[in-house]
């Protein structure tokens, strides 16, 4: 079926128009965005296997010859984040049945994480740079809602914040798109990378290479624009955060990625070494974070910094191996990041805060909670059987290769802060003297609960059964190495 | 042209840098007209007649469509999300009772 690829936008698109017509009814609002979403899940499974078996998909929308219509292209790399997305946004509405208040639930809630789901798995799949800012808008419309819905004072105040920064980033996105129109003549991002390598101005190329850098940066949270994140990130409840903690910064980093393998590579020593630098300097600014926080919402965040800078510096090597790597990571760091923040909200409901130092004990309570936080834990920092180790295995090898051996070690020694600052949560929230919690009724627990431990069994599946994803990182990973499987799908030379 | 847009950016961060939200927001808006006449500008000022197919005008004088495309698109987004953040600014007036940025630091439940 050739319009497959188009099937992951639309059906939680569909839905979504569906939703908005019955916002009270709030059963029939979580039965139907549960539906949705597994026929979305359904549809990314179908279209990995179509990738995988026919090469890459490309449709062109009205069937306008490619460079002058606006192409949709899925390879395995954003076959696999469509995927991933889908599955975790799934996991995320199973999630907020319980932990969501009712009033948010009649205000547009499930319609909001539909349109969401429809920015990223249209962002991950568009072929056309302006496109791609039309469905970054749209992912980031849905998010201001998301952030705000509530309307608590500090959703409030941090959301004035984190629109100003994405109007700001957005007009950026624009203005650079304007500027690589002018010096390219064409959008489509297959024929860009036709048109760049002819191009002899490598000056002004790198200057707009580095302006994408800052625009896809400020969505991504790299070392100087991650200042909106943590305090954005702290404000809204636990399953939006979830949400916006595993997608909306992979968006960026994602964008980061196809970009700089795709067509700016006319000066890599430049561009290239920059953004491995900015790399180290997002982890250590993350790593930093994660470990000065008492609240555990704060350390994860930070995390989610560190982790960004992880897969950049894989990024950032051009060798089989760091590419591998960082597509890997960025698989695993979508779903661990999931597993994180649906254990963490738990465990904060539990105590009534997010304090560390107000909890202890929760071990004799709940002790399966306890358990998978620990997998979990050991997950993010890269225990060998679990899923954080292959990837950061093949970024450290790639590293090596690479002649980046200072990167490599800090990447390595990144990783035993990563476990001290969620080991902390283990023992202050864990272990210790029981402390009083929350009452909350048992099938309200377990309807947590299960969404949360069933995350942390497909990060353990994706970690223990790393053999069977490997061919499809690999082949993710030959695309993007090599630009001509791309130009070729979609040109149809 | 490009004098101009660097003279709406450059008010637009000085606007942005201030204290009163308002402000911000007129800035953000002013952003976005600089960034709307870039594309307009990047894509070339040639072109005499609108891009609209007519009897007597040949392909060399239209002006370049694709821009023209694009603003249209940008223009129609900023809008909405100038108006979502006029009504957010509205409501954070009502809830904290101030439009002084200075003063919506987040203390209460930080570490």
């Amino acid at each position: 079926m050739i319009n497959l690829p188009l099937i992951p936008l639309l059906i939680p698109m569909l839905f979504a128009v569906i939703l908005l017509f019955f916002p009270k009814r709030i059963i029939l609002q979580r039965a139907v965005a549960t539906g949705a979403l597994a026929l979305t899940v359904l549809a990314s499974f179908w279209l990995i296997y179509e990738v995988y078996t026919g090469g890459i998909l490309a449709v062109t929308l009205g069937s306008w010859p490619a460079p002058f219509g606006i192409t949709l292209v899925s390879d395995l790399f954003s076959a696999l984040l469509v995927s991933t997305s889908s599955i975790i946004t799934l996991f995320v509405v199973l999630y907020s049945f319980e932990s969501i208040r009712k009033e948010r639930e009649k205000f547009y809630y499930y319609p909001g994480v539909l349109f969401l789901l429809t920015g990223v798995n249209g962002a991950f799949t568009t072929g056309d740079i302006f496109n791609l800012f039309v469905f970054v808008e749209v992912l980031l419309m849905a998010s201001y809602l998301l952030i705000v819905l509530g309307g608590e004072k500090a959703q409030l105040r941090e959301s004035i914040k984190y629109i100003l920064v994405n109007v700001i980033s957005s007009a950026l996105f624009v203005s650079a798109v304007a500027y690589l129109y002018s010096v390219t003549g064409t959008l489509s991002m297959a024929d860009l990378a036709v048109k760049i390598p002819q191009i002899e101005a490598v000056g002004i190329l790198t200057v707009i290479a580095v302006l994408f850098l800052v625009v896809f940066g400020f969505k991504g949270a790299i070392f100087p624009l991650y200042f909106w994140l943590p305090g954005s990130y702290h404000a809204p409840p636990m399953p939006v955060l979830a949400l916006f903690g595993a997608l909306l910064t992979k968006v960026g980093v994602y964008a980061i990625i196809r970009t700089y393998t795709l067509f700016f590579t006319m000066n890599t020593g430049y561009t290239h070494e920059l953004l491995s630098i900015v790399a180290l300097l997002t982890i250590a600014a993350g790593c930093i974070g994660a470990l000065a926080y008492f609240d555990v919402k704060k350390i994860i965040v930070y995390n989610i910094i560190i982790a960004v800078g992880v897969i950049l510096f894989g990024a950032a090597q051009l060798t089989e191996a760091g590419i591998d790597g960082a597509i890997f990571y960025l698989i695993h760091d979508m779903m661990i990041k999931a597993a994180l923040f649906f254990l963490v909200g738990i465990v904060a409901i539990l105590f009534g805060t997010s304090d560390l130092r107000k909890m202890g004990g929760l071990m004799k309570t709940r002790p399966a909670l306890g358990w998978f936080y620990l997998i979990a834990a050991f997950g993010l920092a890269g225990i060998p059987p679990l899923s954080g180790f292959p990837g950061k295995l093949l970024i450290v090898q790639g590293g090596f290769e690479d002649l980046k051996l200072w990167g490599s070690l800090f990447v390595l020694a990144s990783s035993l802060l990563v476990l001290m600052s969620v080991i902390r949560i283990f023992l202050y929230a864990f272990w210790g003297d029981p402390v009083e919690t929350v009452k909350i009724k048992e099938p309200v627990f377990r309807r947590m609960f299960y969404p949360a431990a069933g995350m942390v069994i497909l990060t353990i599946v994706l970690g223990a059964g790393a053999e069977w994803f490997m061919p499809l990182i690999s082949g993710a990973g030959e695309v993007l190495l090599n630009p001509s499987f791309y130009i070729d799908a979609v040109l149809k030379e | 042209m490009s004098v101009l847009i660097g003279f709406l950016f450059m008010a637009a961060v000085y606007l942005m840098l201030s204290k009163s939200l308002l402000r911000i927001i007129i800035g953000t808006a002013v952003l976005s007209h600089g960034a709307h006449l870039l594309i307009l500008t990047m894509g070339g000022l040639g072109g005499r007649k609108p891009p609209v197919v007519a009897e007597g005008v040949t392909v060399a004088d239209y002006a370049d469509p694709l821009p023209q495309a694009l603003i249209l698109t940008a223009i129609v987004i900023s809008f909405a999300v100038t108006s979502f953040f006029l009504v957010l600014a509205y409501r954070a007036y009502q809830e904290l009772g101030t439009d002084n940025v200075n003063l919506m630091r987040g203390t209460e439940d930080y570490d």
